[in-house]
């Protein structure tokens, strides 16, 4: 635990790339083996099976500490994190126990599924020989949610520099559903590929957000251009013997959409296709509302099928005839994935997104501006010449969406945010006039300065009217631009509307609350978002 | 018969009635009494000061031209009907606790305070009392400091460790107390090299010094190159500033109470967090307020809400003094 300790803390006081790397090259040649490889699928968001629910923890560590709940739940919000207000409230250590990450999570394992005492027992002897910072990463172990500022990409380059194998092989390797204890770390990072790879995704290529315009991109004919489809990312997967259909965070998705299921007979065995999952009625293409009934359903219902069936739309091929067509170019790419396309056989639920022809720039900017009335949230624009990247690289891939929806709304309710921002108000309920009544609608963290969440912290501490554990209530007096991505109804929210992403776009000082917008503007787009779409 | 309070909360801040004055008020009054020089508590255009002669004359400097007049620790002063004394609150030279005392009822107002002897503010010193009326800037059961020397040693590692790679050391900290007791903590364990100051620090550390605290030699930036020997103390705001980059090749530090938090630590962005702090953790709060024997508590300048219910948990008659100060509760980056 000391050396993985060290590497936290190493990656915890700098924002350098370059340092962080040199942190987790030097860790992955010098750790245990096997705390490498857990450390590996921490970092990829993979965790130990849970030894104790939260609230458990935190009724072990007030006890312990001899206070009550209450002040334990006060304190949770200043600190932002229950991973470490329980190591900070608990009496210091007593003892010094040396054990390696391996070692701890092996004794978290053991502990799991055991009765309530004897878990309590070992967790406490665990607390009670750690320091501090120990004491914190071991209780991550626990509740999960590893924050540690190193992105896939940069696990994946120290891996490579520490063991000499190149980064996509790495990167490829860490994909799916593989299982810490019974991986060596030999396995992640050997040369050869093992068996168990065949129904392993590759990396998504992802895509910047072009800002401002596409100017600067040259000539509109080294570009595609096709549609960015509203649903769920998906990579399918045809290999001999292997079936499956992956999302986008590596979640095994296949059993989701049985009505995809077909597409392994009909696929050339030893093909991948990045693709987009989306609804499709009778009427064609359906908004994301359709799909979202289908979302985290592990098994589906006769019913739930034919209420909300799913295609595919595909973007692009990385595997044809078993080999990796990661490196040519995308328009070698798309004809690949065309011919397979044109071979499936009729109603066959994976159509091939549509490219879009443009003369010059101006032309694809009209067609941009129709993406709505497409169910589409903007174009895709992808350099004809470029590879499929792993993960994000600027310059080849970019998403042109459309400018969101937005509202000025007044904030009624502020809320500490976590982590970094714990000492800060930053997550705002925002209200709507309704009549004479202002109705709550979204919720927003995100889009302001720090500097700016600095001084509406000041103001909603000098401005509480009520205390409601972290959240307080405000006067409706300051007023927020609200952008967001999508709309749709909701039975769950009091306005009966809910927004996807809602982000503040800045605040209006110039505003006051009498001039925000009301519910009825926000019906209205309702309206218009689920007019049928134009053909 | 109900009688007066000896202690009672305005909007211009703490009064007495039976002595007619304040204590650290926060608007203009005829008669202000001091706890000591930080910038939330000795505020400017008050008519009548009266404070240690220890804090005395940084205040001067801070406030300019005032009208005065000092009192040493434990020492009497008949005001009206109140008899009113300063004794050492330990979280900066010269900053105290003020007892005032009305028909045999004694209140005690700590102002800011810590329990740890830092070897240059006069040790605190529980004062026995009817009514405590406590700040609580770490009111909360997250904040356990480790002892100075402790604090001190992890310091001089970080400055040994810039020295040989060859960087300059900069340490943010608060310009009156944090930097002097930092200084003289360093000087104890052997200094590794000179300390330099930004120009800040160094006219509050001439002040004290000329005052006869114990500190070691300092040479300001402005005068004398730092090199990468140097530990550079200077205030939270210059690091990250242009300020600091034109020293050269550096790495930053910043001590303060609130580098316990991962959240705060991560939002100053990189460098380095050393958890020192001029006011009383969880365990010194609690310890302080049992040793003045009060059975009635007010909490003021910190997490106050849940405080005042953490002692009214423990028994205690417990209130809230809400006020203006904004002190180091609010943001990391405002000196007290
Ligand atoms: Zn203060
Ligand atoms: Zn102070």
């Amino acid at each position: 635990m000391k050396a993985f300790a060290a590497l936290f803390e190493a990656l915890d006081a700098t924002t350098k790339t370059s340092a962080k790397t040199a942190a987790l090259s030097a860790y992955f040649t010098a750790a245990p083996a096997q705390d490498r490889v857990w450390t590996i699928a921490l970092l990829s968001g993979k965790r130990p099976k849970r030894a104790a629910t939260s609230t458990e923890l935190r009724n072990w560590a007030a006890e312990e500490a001899g206070l009550p709940l209450w002040l334990v739940e006060e304190t949770y919000p200043i600190v932002g994190d229950l991973a470490e207000t329980i190591a900070l409230i608990l009496p210091p250590p007593r003892l010094q126990t040396d054990r390696s990450l391996t070692e701890w999570i092996t004794l978290l394992a053991d502990l799991t599924g055991k009765d309530k005492d004897t878990r309590r027992a070992g967790i406490l002897a665990a607390w009670d020989g750690l320091r501090p910072t120990e004491r914190f990463l071991f209780n991550k172990l626990i509740t999960g949610g590893f924050r540690m500022g190193v992105s896939r990409g940069l696990m994946t380059r120290a891996l490579a520099a520490a063991s000499g194998i190149e980064d996509s092989v790495i990167a490829h390797r860490l994909m799916g559903n593989w299982t810490p204890a019974e991986t060596s770390y030999e396995q992640l990072i050997s040369p050869e590929d093992d068996a168990a790879s065949s129904s392993r995704p590759y990396p998504f290529a992802l895509a910047s957000a072009l800002e401002g315009g596409p100017d600067a991109l040259g000539p509109v004919e080294d570009w595609a251009a096709e549609w960015k489809w509203d649903g769920i990312r998906a990579q399918v997967i045809a290999r001999p013997g292997a079936f499956a259909l992956w999302s986008r965070g590596e979640e095994l998705i296949t059993d989701s959409f049985p009505e995809l299921g077909i597409l392994s007979r009909s696929l050339p065995k030893g093909t991948v296709i990045d693709a987009e999952i989306v609804a499709w009625g009778d009427a064609g293409l359906q908004p994301f509302a359709s799909l979202q009934k289908r979302i985290g359903r592990k098994t589906v219902s006769k019913k739930l099928l034919a209420e909300a069936p799913v295609r595919l739309i595909a973007y692009d091929l990385l595997e044809d005839g078993g080999r990796d067509l990661r490196q040519s170019p995308y328009a070698t790419r798309r004809a690949g994935l065309d011919r397979i396309v044109s071979s499936l056989p009729p109603g066959a639920p994976l159509i091939a997104s549509p490219l879009l022809e443009a003369r010059d720039w101006a032309a694809l900017a009209k067609k941009r501006a129709e993406a709505r009335d497409h169910l589409a949230e903007g174009l895709m624009l992808k350099r004809r010449t470029a590879p499929y990247h792993l993960g994000r690289k600027r310059g080849d891939w970019w998403k042109w969406k459309l400018d969101p929806y937005s509202v000025d709304a007044v904030m009624i309710y502020a809320q500490s945010g976590h982590g970094r921002r714990a000492t800060l108000f930053t997550d705002f309920t925002f209200a709507l006039r309704d009549g004479n009544d202002l109705v709550p609608f979204a919720k927003a963290y995100s889009g302001l300065t720090d500097a700016e969440f600095r001084e509406i912290t000041a103001w909603v501490k000098a401005n509480t009217l009520e205390k409601f554990g972290p959240v307080r209530r405000v006067p409706p007096e300051l007023v927020f631009e609200l952008a967001f991505e999508g709309i749709q109804e909701s039975a769950r929210h009091k306005s009966g509307i809910a927004l996807r992403f809602p982000r503040m776009l800045r605040w209006r000082r110039d505003k006051p609350a009498s001039e925000i917008d009301s519910l009825d503007s926000l019906r209205a787009l309702l309206k218009a978002a689920h007019s049928p779409p134009r053909p | 018969m109900a009688r007066e309070p000896v202690l009672s909360f305005t909007e211009r801040g703490l009064y007495c009635p039976a002595g007619d004055f304040y204590i650290d008020p926060w608007r203009p009054v005829d008669r202000a009494l001091i706890t000591h020089g930080h910038s939330d508590h000795a505020r400017s255009g008050h008519r009548a000061y009266l404070a240690t002669h220890a804090a005395l004359p940084v205040m001067r400097h801070r406030l300019g031209q005032i009208s005065a007049e000092g009192l040493t620790f434990g020492e009497t002063r008949q005001i009206g009907g109140a008899l009113v004394s300063f004794h050492p609150a330990g979280h900066v030279p010269g900053s105290a606790q003020i007892r005032v005392e009305v028909g045999g009822e004694v209140w005690v107002v700590s102002g800011d305070y810590k329990l740890e002897e830092d070897g240059l503010s006069e040790p605190f010193t529980p004062v026995r009392c009817d009514t405590f009326i406590t700040e609580c800037t770490f009111g909360l059961p997250a904040f356990h400091w480790q002892p100075q020397a402790v604090v001190a040693r992890q310091i001089a590692d970080w400055w040994a460790a810039n020295r040989a790679a060859g960087r300059i050391s900069v340490l943010g900290a608060y310009g009156l107390g944090k930097a002097q007791r930092l200084m003289a903590a360093l000087a104890a364990q052997g200094l590794p090299g000179p300390i330099a100051t930004h120009g800040a620090i160094e006219v509050t550390t001439e002040i004290l010094r000329n005052q006869g605290y114990a500190l070691p030699p300092t040479q300001p930036v402005s005068l004398q190159k730092p090199d990468a020997s140097c530990l550079v103390i200077a205030p939270p705001s210059a690091l990250g500033s242009a300020w600091a980059r034109k020293l050269g090749p550096v790495s930053e530090a910043f001590a303060s109470g609130w580098m316990a938090l991962r959240g705060v630590r991560r939002r100053r962005g990189p460098g380095t967090g050393f958890i020192v702090s001029d006011h009383a953790d969880w365990p010194g709060l609690n310890r302080a307020i049992a040793e003045t024997g009060a059975s009635r508590i007010f909490a003021t300048h910190g997490y106050t809400t849940a405080f005042q219910k953490w002692l009214a948990h423990q028994g205690y008659d417990a209130g809230i003094v809400s006020t203006e100060w904004q002190g180091e509760t609010q943001d990391p980056e405002t000196p007290t």
